[in-house]
């Protein structure tokens, strides 16, 4: 029973993260790209940490299911964390955005990003 | 082929698409964010294969690699905005 329940829990986690990579490929710009592939991912993930510690703990593995429970407060901890930090890196480093973008409140806030690159300097 | 290996099969899949975009992201930040999804699709990876196994330390390898993933993308970050990395 808790087998089963694992399961469906992973299939879950699975299908956000093959969704949040097909987002990595697919999506026309940085900033696009790292909120679809964090926000899915990061969730994916702690899915499918929570199969993971469901099966541990129908199965007697007591150490394995509190470490995957640390594992996914850790992941949903630092994840978003540190894709904020790449995407103000980004911006910061002169990446434009894509020319279908409508609103840009960090250049309204903090100004143009200082210089704009090449593509051999990137 | 039981439902752990389709997992295990999917995941690879998933990083694959994360290899292609490192291998052809345009800018610096496509590549530090892929290496970031990349990482934690591992420790994704790295605890189905614990269940798989019923070996306890694969945990251990899927905690560490979480911890130092999360450093190594706040290090480009700071890279990518032209700073040091005690600042």
């Amino acid at each position: 029973m808790s087998e089963l329940l694992a399961y469906i829990v992973i299939t879950v986690g699975l299908a956000f993260d093959v969704f949040g990579t097909v987002g990595l490929v697919r999506l026309p710009d940085i900033y696009n790209r790292v909120q679809a592939a964090t926000k899915c991912v990061t969730l994916g993930t702690c899915f499918i940490l929570l199969g993971v510690a469901i099966y541990a703990f129908g199965h007697g593995l007591g150490a394995m299911c509190v470490k995957a429970l640390l594992c996914a407060a850790f992941v949903l901890l630092t994840s978003p964390v540190g894709a904020h930090a790449v995407a103000r890196g980004a911006h910061v480093s002169g990446v434009q955005l894509w020319e279908g973008s409508v609103m840009d409140k960090y250049k309204d806030d903090f100004g143009q990003p200082e210089k704009e690159l090449d593509d051999h300097e990137r | 082929m039981t439902f752990l290996d389709l997992t295990l099969a999917v995941l690879v899949v998933s990083s694959f698409l994360c290899l292609y975009r490192i291998a052809k992201g345009p800018t610096a930040p496509d590549r530090t964010v892929a290496i970031d999804i990349l990482g934690t699709l591992l420790v994704g990876f790295c605890c189905v294969f614990a269940i798989l196994h019923k070996q306890d330390w694969f945990m251990n390898i899927a905690i560490v690699w979480a911890m130092m993933s999360f450093i190594g993308t706040i290090a480009l970050a700071k890279y990518l905005q032209g700073r040091f990395y005690d600042e």
